[in-house]
Protein backbone atom coordinates (compact mmCIF):
# COMPACT_ATOMS: atom_id res chain seq x y z
CA UNK A 1 0.00 0.00 0.00
CA UNK A 2 2.09 3.07 -1.20
CA UNK A 3 -0.52 5.74 -2.12
CA UNK A 4 -4.06 7.26 -0.59
CA UNK A 5 -6.11 9.24 -2.24
CA UNK A 6 -6.63 12.53 0.77
CA UNK A 7 -9.24 14.89 -1.62
CA UNK A 8 -11.93 14.11 -4.00
CA UNK A 9 -14.71 16.53 -5.20
CA UNK A 10 -17.12 16.39 -8.10
CA UNK A 11 -18.20 20.50 -10.13
CA UNK A 12 -21.10 22.16 -7.38
CA UNK A 13 -23.59 20.89 -10.32
CA UNK A 14 -23.74 18.26 -12.42
CA UNK A 15 -26.45 18.02 -15.57
CA UNK A 16 -26.96 20.64 -18.46
CA UNK A 17 -24.44 23.04 -17.58
CA UNK A 18 -24.23 25.26 -21.06
CA UNK A 19 -22.44 28.10 -18.61
CA UNK A 20 -19.11 26.16 -18.22
CA UNK A 21 -16.55 24.97 -20.47
CA UNK A 22 -15.02 21.32 -20.57
CA UNK A 23 -11.86 23.08 -18.86
CA UNK A 24 -13.25 25.06 -16.45
CA UNK A 25 -15.19 21.90 -15.23
CA UNK A 26 -11.70 20.38 -14.49
CA UNK A 27 -10.71 23.64 -12.61
CA UNK A 28 -13.58 23.66 -10.61
CA UNK A 29 -13.58 20.08 -9.58
CA UNK A 30 -9.59 20.51 -9.41
CA UNK A 31 -10.11 23.71 -7.07
CA UNK A 32 -13.05 21.69 -4.60
CA UNK A 33 -10.87 18.77 -4.34
CA UNK A 34 -8.07 20.97 -3.22
CA UNK A 35 -9.93 22.40 -0.22
CA UNK A 36 -11.07 19.05 0.10
CA UNK A 37 -7.78 18.26 0.80
CA UNK A 38 -7.03 21.49 2.64
CA UNK A 39 -4.38 22.21 0.33
CA UNK A 40 -3.56 25.13 -2.31
CA UNK A 41 -2.32 24.52 -5.81
CA UNK A 42 1.00 25.54 -4.87
CA UNK A 43 1.37 22.33 -3.05
CA UNK A 44 0.50 20.30 -6.25
CA UNK A 45 3.61 18.77 -8.22
CA UNK A 46 1.71 16.36 -10.85
CA UNK A 47 -0.94 16.81 -13.09
CA UNK A 48 -2.67 13.81 -14.64
CA UNK A 49 -6.10 14.26 -17.14
CA UNK A 50 -7.83 12.86 -19.80
CA UNK A 51 -9.90 15.00 -22.21
CA UNK A 52 -7.89 17.77 -21.98
CA UNK A 53 -4.02 18.08 -22.17
CA UNK A 54 -2.60 18.23 -18.66
CA UNK A 55 -0.28 21.14 -20.11
CA UNK A 56 -3.41 22.81 -20.57
CA UNK A 57 -5.27 22.14 -17.34
CA UNK A 58 -1.82 22.85 -15.43
CA UNK A 59 -1.69 26.52 -17.08
CA UNK A 60 -4.92 27.00 -16.30
CA UNK A 61 -5.01 26.39 -13.18
CA UNK A 62 -1.62 27.94 -12.62
CA UNK A 63 1.31 24.84 -11.56
CA UNK A 64 3.89 23.68 -12.94
CA UNK A 65 4.19 20.11 -12.18
CA UNK A 66 7.33 18.03 -11.80
CA UNK A 67 5.39 15.15 -13.19
CA UNK A 68 2.20 15.06 -16.47
CA UNK A 69 0.41 12.19 -17.24
CA UNK A 70 -2.30 12.67 -20.03
CA UNK A 71 -3.27 9.09 -20.20
CA UNK A 72 -6.20 9.55 -22.49
CA UNK A 73 -7.98 6.27 -23.27
CA UNK A 74 -11.61 6.92 -22.45
CA UNK A 75 -13.42 6.53 -19.35
CA UNK A 76 -11.45 4.44 -17.35
CA UNK A 77 -8.11 7.21 -18.04
CA UNK A 78 -8.46 7.96 -13.94
CA UNK A 79 -8.47 4.96 -12.49
CA UNK A 80 -5.26 4.27 -14.77
CA UNK A 81 -4.35 7.92 -13.72
CA UNK A 82 -4.52 7.18 -9.62
CA UNK A 83 -2.33 3.84 -10.72
CA UNK A 84 0.41 5.68 -12.18
CA UNK A 85 0.57 8.37 -9.66
CA UNK A 86 0.80 5.74 -7.30
CA UNK A 87 4.14 4.41 -9.35
CA UNK A 88 5.41 7.98 -9.73
CA UNK A 89 5.17 8.70 -5.88
CA UNK A 90 6.68 5.74 -5.30
CA UNK A 91 9.29 6.32 -7.39
CA UNK A 92 9.72 10.08 -5.93
CA UNK A 93 9.21 11.81 -9.35
CA UNK A 94 6.35 13.70 -7.54
CA UNK A 95 4.82 14.00 -3.96
CA UNK A 96 0.96 15.55 -4.74
CA UNK A 97 -0.67 14.66 -7.09
CA UNK A 98 -3.74 16.11 -8.97
CA UNK A 99 -5.62 14.02 -11.07
CA UNK A 100 -8.68 15.58 -12.84
CA UNK A 101 -11.62 15.10 -15.51
CA UNK A 102 -14.67 17.80 -17.08
CA UNK A 103 -16.26 17.61 -19.77
CA UNK A 104 -18.88 19.05 -21.50
CA UNK A 105 -20.53 15.83 -22.70
CA UNK A 106 -24.14 17.56 -22.95
CA UNK A 107 -23.21 21.36 -24.09
CA UNK A 108 -20.42 20.61 -26.26
CA UNK A 109 -18.95 24.07 -24.77
CA UNK A 110 -15.10 23.87 -25.52
CA UNK A 111 -15.17 20.05 -26.34
CA UNK A 112 -12.86 18.54 -29.63
CA UNK A 113 -14.85 16.77 -32.29
CA UNK A 114 -15.65 13.07 -32.05
CA UNK A 115 -15.02 12.37 -35.74
CA UNK A 116 -12.26 9.88 -37.00
CA UNK A 117 -9.92 10.21 -39.81
CA UNK A 118 -11.20 8.44 -42.84
CA UNK A 119 -7.40 7.46 -42.67
CA UNK A 120 -7.76 5.56 -39.63
CA UNK A 121 -8.55 1.87 -39.24
CA UNK A 122 -12.14 2.88 -37.55
CA UNK A 123 -12.57 5.44 -40.45
CA UNK A 124 -11.63 2.33 -42.85
CA UNK A 125 -13.45 -0.64 -41.36
CA UNK A 126 -15.74 0.38 -39.35
CA UNK A 127 -17.24 4.09 -40.52
CA UNK A 128 -18.30 3.60 -43.25
CA UNK A 129 -21.31 0.94 -42.04
CA UNK A 130 -23.42 3.26 -40.50
CA UNK A 131 -21.76 3.51 -36.78
CA UNK A 132 -23.01 6.04 -34.82
CA UNK A 133 -21.63 6.89 -31.44
CA UNK A 134 -21.12 4.12 -28.99
CA UNK A 135 -24.41 2.76 -29.07
CA UNK A 136 -23.83 0.98 -32.44
CA UNK A 137 -20.71 -0.37 -31.18
CA UNK A 138 -19.83 -0.93 -27.89
CA UNK A 139 -23.18 -2.99 -28.28
CA UNK A 140 -22.27 -5.19 -30.51
CA UNK A 141 -20.95 -7.82 -28.56
CA UNK A 142 -24.65 -7.98 -26.56
CA UNK A 143 -25.85 -10.80 -29.18
CA UNK A 144 -23.30 -12.70 -29.14
CA UNK A 145 -23.26 -12.88 -24.97
CA UNK A 146 -26.87 -13.26 -25.53
CA UNK A 147 -26.52 -16.76 -27.91
CA UNK A 148 -23.91 -18.43 -25.87
CA UNK A 149 -25.31 -18.02 -22.13
CA UNK A 150 -28.64 -17.64 -22.63
CA UNK A 151 -28.68 -14.26 -21.07
CA UNK A 152 -32.21 -12.32 -21.67
CA UNK A 153 -32.88 -9.25 -22.21
CA UNK A 154 -35.02 -9.40 -18.99
CA UNK A 155 -31.62 -9.99 -17.35
CA UNK A 156 -30.24 -6.88 -19.11
CA UNK A 157 -33.14 -4.54 -17.90
CA UNK A 158 -32.63 -5.95 -15.03
CA UNK A 159 -28.90 -4.18 -14.65
CA UNK A 160 -30.80 -0.26 -15.42
CA UNK A 161 -33.87 -1.31 -12.55
CA UNK A 162 -31.04 -2.00 -10.28
CA UNK A 163 -29.27 0.56 -10.99
CA UNK A 164 -32.23 3.39 -10.79
CA UNK A 165 -32.86 1.92 -7.34
CA UNK A 166 -29.92 3.22 -6.06
CA UNK A 167 -30.39 6.78 -8.27
CA UNK A 168 -33.86 7.23 -6.17
CA UNK A 169 -31.52 7.80 -2.77
CA UNK A 170 -29.25 10.35 -4.20
CA UNK A 171 -30.75 13.72 -4.32
CA UNK A 172 -27.87 14.56 -7.13
CA UNK A 173 -28.46 12.03 -9.48
CA UNK A 174 -30.30 13.28 -12.99
CA UNK A 175 -32.89 10.30 -13.23
CA UNK A 176 -34.58 9.33 -10.41
CA UNK A 177 -37.84 8.21 -10.50
CA UNK A 178 -38.45 4.59 -10.37
CA UNK A 179 -38.74 2.14 -12.94
CA UNK A 180 -39.51 -1.66 -13.92
CA UNK A 181 -38.55 -4.19 -15.96
CA UNK A 182 -41.08 -3.63 -18.38
CA UNK A 183 -40.03 0.55 -18.60
CA UNK A 184 -37.19 -0.71 -19.68
CA UNK A 185 -38.13 -2.94 -22.81
CA UNK A 186 -40.74 -0.71 -23.44
CA UNK A 187 -38.29 2.34 -23.90
CA UNK A 188 -37.62 3.50 -27.51
CA UNK A 189 -35.06 1.39 -29.01
CA UNK A 190 -31.85 2.84 -29.87
CA UNK A 191 -29.84 -0.07 -31.74
CA UNK A 192 -31.72 -3.57 -31.39
CA UNK A 193 -31.31 -4.87 -28.67
CA UNK A 194 -30.70 -2.02 -26.34
CA UNK A 195 -33.49 0.41 -24.84
CA UNK A 196 -33.23 3.84 -24.34
CA UNK A 197 -32.96 2.80 -20.60
CA UNK A 198 -30.56 0.68 -21.07
CA UNK A 199 -28.34 3.65 -22.54
CA UNK A 200 -26.01 5.81 -19.89
CA UNK A 201 -27.22 9.79 -19.74
CA UNK A 202 -25.14 11.98 -21.78
CA UNK A 203 -24.18 15.24 -19.06
CA UNK A 204 -21.83 18.06 -18.46
CA UNK A 205 -19.59 17.70 -15.22
CA UNK A 206 -16.09 17.07 -13.73
CA UNK A 207 -14.53 15.51 -10.62
CA UNK A 208 -10.91 15.74 -9.39
CA UNK A 209 -8.74 13.75 -7.20
CA UNK A 210 -5.59 14.15 -4.77
CA UNK A 211 -3.29 11.42 -4.47
CA UNK A 212 -0.21 11.21 -2.20
CA UNK A 213 1.76 8.45 -0.24
CA UNK A 214 0.08 6.37 1.84
CA UNK A 215 2.60 7.47 5.24
CA UNK A 216 1.90 11.28 4.52
CA UNK A 217 -1.76 10.18 4.07
CA UNK A 218 -2.93 10.90 7.50
CA UNK A 219 -1.98 14.61 7.39
CA UNK A 220 -4.83 15.65 5.84
CA UNK A 221 -8.29 16.55 7.16
CA UNK A 222 -10.48 13.75 5.60
CA UNK A 223 -9.89 9.85 6.28
CA UNK A 224 -7.83 8.27 3.68
CA UNK A 225 -8.52 6.08 1.21
CA UNK A 226 -5.63 3.58 0.80
CA UNK A 227 -5.20 2.32 -2.72
CA UNK A 228 -4.55 -1.60 -2.17
CA UNK A 229 -4.33 -2.79 -5.56
CA UNK A 230 -5.15 -1.53 -9.15
CA UNK A 231 -4.69 -2.55 -12.98
CA UNK A 232 -4.82 -1.64 -16.69
CA UNK A 233 -4.94 -3.10 -19.71
CA UNK A 234 -6.07 -2.78 -23.22
CA UNK A 235 -7.37 -5.14 -25.95
CA UNK A 236 -8.32 -2.77 -29.50
CA UNK A 237 -10.05 -0.01 -30.72
CA UNK A 238 -12.68 -1.26 -32.74
CA UNK A 239 -15.07 -2.99 -31.30
CA UNK A 240 -15.12 -5.69 -34.39
CA UNK A 241 -11.56 -6.42 -33.64
CA UNK A 242 -12.30 -7.53 -29.75
CA UNK A 243 -11.17 -11.47 -29.60
CA UNK A 244 -14.14 -12.98 -27.69
CA UNK A 245 -17.53 -10.85 -27.93
CA UNK A 246 -18.88 -12.47 -24.34
CA UNK A 247 -15.62 -11.41 -22.74
CA UNK A 248 -13.40 -8.41 -22.12
CA UNK A 249 -9.57 -9.26 -22.18
CA UNK A 250 -8.81 -6.04 -20.90
CA UNK A 251 -11.46 -6.59 -18.14
CA UNK A 252 -9.97 -9.47 -17.13
CA UNK A 253 -5.96 -8.54 -17.45
CA UNK A 254 -6.65 -5.25 -15.64
CA UNK A 255 -8.80 -6.97 -12.44
CA UNK A 256 -6.01 -10.08 -12.28
CA UNK A 257 -3.80 -7.23 -11.09
CA UNK A 258 -5.41 -5.45 -9.36
CA UNK A 259 -6.48 -8.34 -7.30
CA UNK A 260 -3.07 -9.59 -6.80
CA UNK A 261 -1.56 -6.93 -6.10
CA UNK A 262 -4.56 -6.11 -3.33
CA UNK A 263 -3.81 -9.91 -1.82
CA UNK A 264 -7.54 -10.35 -1.14
CA UNK A 265 -10.44 -11.92 -2.34
CA UNK A 266 -13.57 -11.55 -4.34
CA UNK A 267 -15.62 -12.19 -1.36
CA UNK A 268 -13.82 -9.59 0.45
CA UNK A 269 -15.28 -6.76 -1.60
CA UNK A 270 -17.61 -4.95 0.20
CA UNK A 271 -18.69 -2.43 -2.24
CA UNK A 272 -18.43 -2.03 -6.04
CA UNK A 273 -18.61 0.66 -8.61
CA UNK A 274 -18.58 -0.78 -12.35
CA UNK A 275 -18.11 1.20 -14.88
CA UNK A 276 -21.68 1.11 -16.94
CA UNK A 277 -21.85 2.83 -20.17
CA UNK A 278 -24.83 0.33 -21.25
CA UNK A 279 -26.41 -2.53 -18.80
CA UNK A 280 -24.56 -4.80 -20.70
CA UNK A 281 -20.78 -2.87 -19.51
CA UNK A 282 -21.14 -4.06 -15.74
CA UNK A 283 -22.61 -7.50 -16.57
CA UNK A 284 -19.35 -8.29 -18.77
CA UNK A 285 -17.51 -6.85 -15.78
CA UNK A 286 -18.98 -8.78 -13.02
CA UNK A 287 -17.87 -11.83 -15.26
CA UNK A 288 -14.41 -10.63 -16.16
CA UNK A 289 -13.52 -9.68 -12.63
CA UNK A 290 -14.15 -13.11 -11.45
CA UNK A 291 -17.15 -11.96 -9.30
CA UNK A 292 -19.20 -14.69 -11.09
CA UNK A 293 -18.41 -17.18 -13.90
CA UNK A 294 -18.82 -16.75 -17.23
CA UNK A 295 -22.06 -16.27 -18.61
CA UNK A 296 -23.53 -16.03 -14.79
CA UNK A 297 -24.05 -12.36 -14.63
CA UNK A 298 -27.86 -12.22 -15.73
CA UNK A 299 -29.52 -14.51 -13.59
CA UNK A 300 -27.09 -12.92 -10.89
CA UNK A 301 -29.11 -9.00 -11.96
CA UNK A 302 -31.87 -10.43 -12.08
CA UNK A 303 -32.17 -11.65 -8.84
CA UNK A 304 -31.78 -8.16 -7.68
CA UNK A 305 -28.82 -8.42 -5.80
CA UNK A 306 -26.82 -5.73 -6.93
CA UNK A 307 -29.61 -3.16 -5.96
CA UNK A 308 -30.53 -1.85 -2.38
CA UNK A 309 -30.69 -4.98 0.16
CA UNK A 310 -29.38 -7.07 -2.29
CA UNK A 311 -25.59 -8.80 -1.05
CA UNK A 312 -23.24 -7.05 -3.78
CA UNK A 313 -24.31 -3.38 -3.56
CA UNK A 314 -23.10 -2.32 -6.97
CA UNK A 315 -22.93 1.79 -8.42
CA UNK A 316 -24.60 2.74 -5.02
CA UNK A 317 -24.58 6.24 -6.78
CA UNK A 318 -26.83 5.62 -9.55
CA UNK A 319 -24.23 5.01 -12.18
CA UNK A 320 -23.45 6.37 -15.50
CA UNK A 321 -26.92 4.83 -16.41
CA UNK A 322 -28.93 7.31 -13.75
CA UNK A 323 -26.73 9.59 -11.84
CA UNK A 324 -24.58 11.25 -14.49
CA UNK A 325 -22.48 10.47 -17.84
CA UNK A 326 -20.21 13.07 -18.91
CA UNK A 327 -18.67 10.48 -22.03
CA UNK A 328 -16.10 9.65 -19.72
CA UNK A 329 -17.90 8.83 -15.96
CA UNK A 330 -14.46 6.82 -14.49
CA UNK A 331 -13.77 9.77 -12.31
CA UNK A 332 -17.37 9.44 -11.15
CA UNK A 333 -17.13 6.17 -10.29
CA UNK A 334 -14.19 6.60 -8.12
CA UNK A 335 -15.77 9.25 -6.44
CA UNK A 336 -18.51 7.35 -5.30
CA UNK A 337 -15.87 4.72 -3.83
CA UNK A 338 -14.06 7.21 -1.63
CA UNK A 339 -17.42 8.41 -0.42
CA UNK A 340 -18.56 5.01 0.61
CA UNK A 341 -15.27 4.42 2.19
CA UNK A 342 -15.29 7.55 4.04
CA UNK A 343 -18.82 7.42 4.78
CA UNK A 344 -19.87 10.40 2.87
CA UNK A 345 -22.30 8.90 0.48
CA UNK A 346 -25.77 9.68 -0.09
CA UNK A 347 -26.71 5.92 -0.15
CA UNK A 348 -24.40 5.17 2.58
CA UNK A 349 -23.75 1.41 3.28
CA UNK A 350 -22.58 0.02 6.64
CA UNK A 351 -19.23 -1.09 7.51
CA UNK A 352 -17.43 -0.72 3.77
CA UNK A 353 -14.30 -1.64 4.23
CA UNK A 354 -13.15 -2.23 0.90
CA UNK A 355 -14.59 -0.78 -2.68
CA UNK A 356 -13.36 -1.87 -6.18
CA UNK A 357 -13.98 0.68 -9.28
CA UNK A 358 -13.46 -0.80 -12.56
CA UNK A 359 -13.46 1.37 -15.66
CA UNK A 360 -14.17 0.53 -18.79
CA UNK A 361 -12.24 2.94 -22.03
CA UNK A 362 -13.65 3.30 -25.42
CA UNK A 363 -15.88 -0.21 -26.40
CA UNK A 364 -14.27 -2.79 -24.21
CA UNK A 365 -11.17 -0.74 -25.65
CA UNK A 366 -8.98 -0.60 -22.05
CA UNK A 367 -9.70 -1.23 -18.76
CA UNK A 368 -8.37 0.42 -15.09
CA UNK A 369 -8.96 -1.30 -12.04
CA UNK A 370 -8.46 0.49 -8.41
CA UNK A 371 -9.25 -1.76 -5.12
CA UNK A 372 -9.28 0.82 -1.83
CA UNK A 373 -9.71 0.41 1.60
CA UNK A 374 -10.46 3.03 4.49
CA UNK A 375 -8.37 0.43 6.18
CA UNK A 376 -5.03 2.22 7.30
CA UNK A 377 -3.65 -1.50 8.54
CA UNK A 378 -4.58 -3.74 5.59
CA UNK B 1 -28.25 3.73 -51.29
CA UNK B 2 -26.94 5.70 -48.15
CA UNK B 3 -24.36 8.68 -48.36
CA UNK B 4 -21.72 6.62 -46.47
CA UNK B 5 -18.54 8.30 -44.87
CA UNK B 6 -15.80 6.55 -47.48
CA UNK B 7 -12.73 5.54 -46.26
CA UNK B 8 -9.29 6.74 -47.17
CA UNK B 9 -6.87 3.52 -47.77
CA UNK B 10 -3.76 3.80 -46.38
CA UNK B 11 0.04 1.82 -47.62
CA UNK B 12 -0.59 -1.33 -45.69
CA UNK B 13 -4.75 -1.15 -46.70
CA UNK B 14 -4.75 -0.66 -50.57
CA UNK B 15 -4.26 -4.12 -51.31
CA UNK B 16 -7.61 -4.73 -49.97
CA UNK B 17 -9.30 -1.39 -51.63
CA UNK B 18 -8.18 -2.54 -54.60
CA UNK B 19 -9.03 -6.12 -54.44
CA UNK B 20 -12.39 -5.11 -53.54
CA UNK B 21 -13.02 -2.74 -56.32
CA UNK B 22 -12.53 -6.21 -58.17
CA UNK B 23 -14.77 -7.66 -56.28
CA UNK B 24 -12.25 -9.81 -54.05
CA UNK B 25 -11.92 -10.01 -50.57
CA UNK B 26 -8.26 -9.98 -49.77
CA UNK B 27 -7.21 -10.33 -46.69
CA UNK B 28 -3.71 -11.90 -45.11
CA UNK B 29 -1.93 -14.93 -43.91
CA UNK B 30 1.37 -15.33 -42.10
CA UNK B 31 3.54 -17.84 -43.71
CA UNK B 32 5.11 -19.10 -40.91
CA UNK B 33 2.40 -19.39 -38.44
CA UNK B 34 -0.49 -19.78 -40.58
CA UNK B 35 -2.64 -16.95 -38.88
CA UNK B 36 -4.78 -15.41 -41.36
CA UNK B 37 -6.01 -11.76 -39.70
CA UNK B 38 -7.31 -8.56 -40.80
CA UNK B 39 -7.54 -5.84 -40.43
CA UNK B 40 -4.45 -5.13 -42.96
CA UNK B 41 -1.09 -5.10 -41.13
CA UNK B 42 2.34 -5.57 -43.21
CA UNK B 43 2.77 -7.95 -40.49
CA UNK B 44 1.32 -11.07 -38.23
CA UNK B 45 -0.24 -9.63 -35.19
CA UNK B 46 -0.05 -13.29 -33.42
CA UNK B 47 3.63 -13.60 -34.17
CA UNK B 48 4.66 -10.34 -35.60
CA UNK B 49 6.82 -11.92 -38.80
CA UNK B 50 6.91 -9.71 -41.79
CA UNK B 51 6.36 -13.16 -44.16
CA UNK B 52 2.97 -12.79 -44.25
CA UNK B 53 0.71 -12.88 -47.89
CA UNK B 54 -2.60 -11.81 -49.18
CA UNK B 55 -4.73 -14.15 -50.68
CA UNK B 56 -8.40 -13.86 -51.40
CA UNK B 57 -11.15 -15.16 -48.67
CA UNK B 58 -13.84 -17.48 -49.83
CA UNK B 59 -16.49 -14.77 -49.19
CA UNK B 60 -18.32 -16.78 -46.90
CA UNK B 61 -18.76 -16.61 -43.17
CA UNK B 62 -21.37 -16.27 -40.13
CA UNK B 63 -22.98 -13.82 -38.15
CA UNK B 64 -20.86 -13.53 -35.23
CA UNK B 65 -22.91 -10.57 -33.50
CA UNK B 66 -24.68 -7.65 -34.64
CA UNK B 67 -27.08 -4.71 -33.79
CA UNK B 68 -30.00 -3.31 -35.17
CA UNK B 69 -29.52 0.28 -35.63
CA UNK B 70 -32.50 2.90 -34.70
CA UNK B 71 -31.02 6.08 -34.37
CA UNK B 72 -29.02 6.73 -37.54
CA UNK B 73 -26.48 9.38 -38.26
CA UNK B 74 -28.04 12.26 -40.78
CA UNK B 75 -26.84 10.12 -43.89
CA UNK B 76 -28.54 6.75 -43.06
CA UNK B 77 -31.26 8.44 -42.01
CA UNK B 78 -33.45 7.31 -44.60
CA UNK B 79 -32.30 3.45 -44.16
CA UNK B 80 -32.90 2.63 -40.64
CA UNK B 81 -33.69 0.43 -39.31
CA UNK B 82 -30.38 -1.10 -39.92
CA UNK B 83 -28.15 -4.07 -39.94
CA UNK B 84 -24.74 -3.16 -37.93
CA UNK B 85 -22.99 -6.73 -38.22
CA UNK B 86 -20.06 -8.17 -37.24
CA UNK B 87 -18.97 -11.62 -39.57
CA UNK B 88 -16.89 -14.35 -38.62
CA UNK B 89 -15.22 -15.29 -42.14
CA UNK B 90 -14.72 -19.04 -42.81
CA UNK B 91 -10.53 -18.50 -42.58
CA UNK B 92 -11.13 -16.82 -38.88
CA UNK B 93 -11.21 -12.99 -39.51
CA UNK B 94 -13.72 -11.08 -38.30
CA UNK B 95 -15.13 -7.62 -39.72
CA UNK B 96 -17.59 -5.23 -39.27
CA UNK B 97 -20.61 -4.51 -42.60
CA UNK B 98 -23.92 -4.40 -42.77
CA UNK B 99 -26.59 -7.73 -43.73
CA UNK B 100 -28.32 -6.70 -47.00
CA UNK B 101 -30.75 -8.53 -48.78
CA UNK B 102 -33.14 -9.51 -45.49
CA UNK B 103 -35.39 -7.28 -43.51
CA UNK B 104 -33.53 -6.11 -40.36
CA UNK B 105 -35.78 -8.20 -37.87
CA UNK B 106 -34.04 -10.46 -35.27
CA UNK B 107 -35.96 -13.05 -36.17
CA UNK B 108 -34.64 -12.76 -40.00
CA UNK B 109 -31.35 -12.79 -38.08
CA UNK B 110 -30.40 -15.42 -36.24
CA UNK B 111 -26.42 -15.40 -34.61
CA UNK B 112 -24.40 -17.50 -36.68
CA UNK B 113 -26.38 -17.23 -39.71
CA UNK B 114 -24.57 -18.13 -42.89
CA UNK B 115 -23.37 -15.19 -45.07
CA UNK B 116 -21.70 -14.18 -47.87
CA UNK B 117 -20.09 -11.47 -49.47
CA UNK B 118 -21.93 -8.78 -51.86
CA UNK B 119 -20.40 -5.50 -53.30
CA UNK B 120 -21.65 -2.09 -52.98
CA UNK B 121 -19.80 0.43 -55.36
CA UNK B 122 -19.57 3.75 -53.68
CA UNK B 123 -17.37 5.29 -56.18
CA UNK B 124 -14.53 4.87 -58.66
CA UNK B 125 -12.00 4.01 -55.69
CA UNK B 126 -14.48 2.36 -53.10
CA UNK B 127 -16.38 -0.48 -52.93
CA UNK B 128 -17.60 -1.73 -49.77
CA UNK B 129 -17.97 -5.51 -48.93
CA UNK B 130 -21.69 -5.94 -47.23
CA UNK B 131 -22.74 -9.45 -46.59
CA UNK B 132 -25.84 -11.09 -47.32
CA UNK B 133 -27.56 -14.62 -46.03
CA UNK B 134 -25.89 -17.02 -48.16
CA UNK B 135 -27.66 -18.95 -51.04
CA UNK B 136 -30.22 -16.38 -52.02
CA UNK B 137 -29.31 -14.20 -54.94
CA UNK B 138 -28.91 -10.53 -55.15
Amino acid sequence: MSAAIVGAAETDELGVLPHLSAIQLHAQAALRALADAGISKDDVDAVLCAGQSPVAVAEYLGIVPTYIDGTGVGGCSFMIHVRHAAAAIKAGLCNVALITHGQSGRSRVGEGGWGQSRQSMSGQFEEPYGVAGPATRFTVPILRHMHEYGTTHEQMASVAVATRRWAEKNPRAMMRDPITIDDVLSSRMIAYPVHLLECCLVTDGGGALVVVSAERAKDFPKKPVYLLGSGESSEHSMISMMHDFTESRAFKVSGQSAFAEAGIERKDIDHAMFYDAFAHTPMFALEALGFVGKGESGPFFEEMRTAPGGDFPLNTNGGGLSYTHTGMYGMFAIQESVRQLRGEAAAQLPDVRTSIAHGVGGMFSAAGTLILTNDAGA
Amino acid sequence: MPKRPLPESTPETQEFWAGARRGELRIQRCKPCGNAYFFPRPFCPRCSSDDVEWFTASGRGRLYSYVINHRPPPNFKDYAPYVIAVVELEEGPRMMTNIVGVEPAPENLPVDLPVEVTWEQQDDIITLPLFRPSGRSS
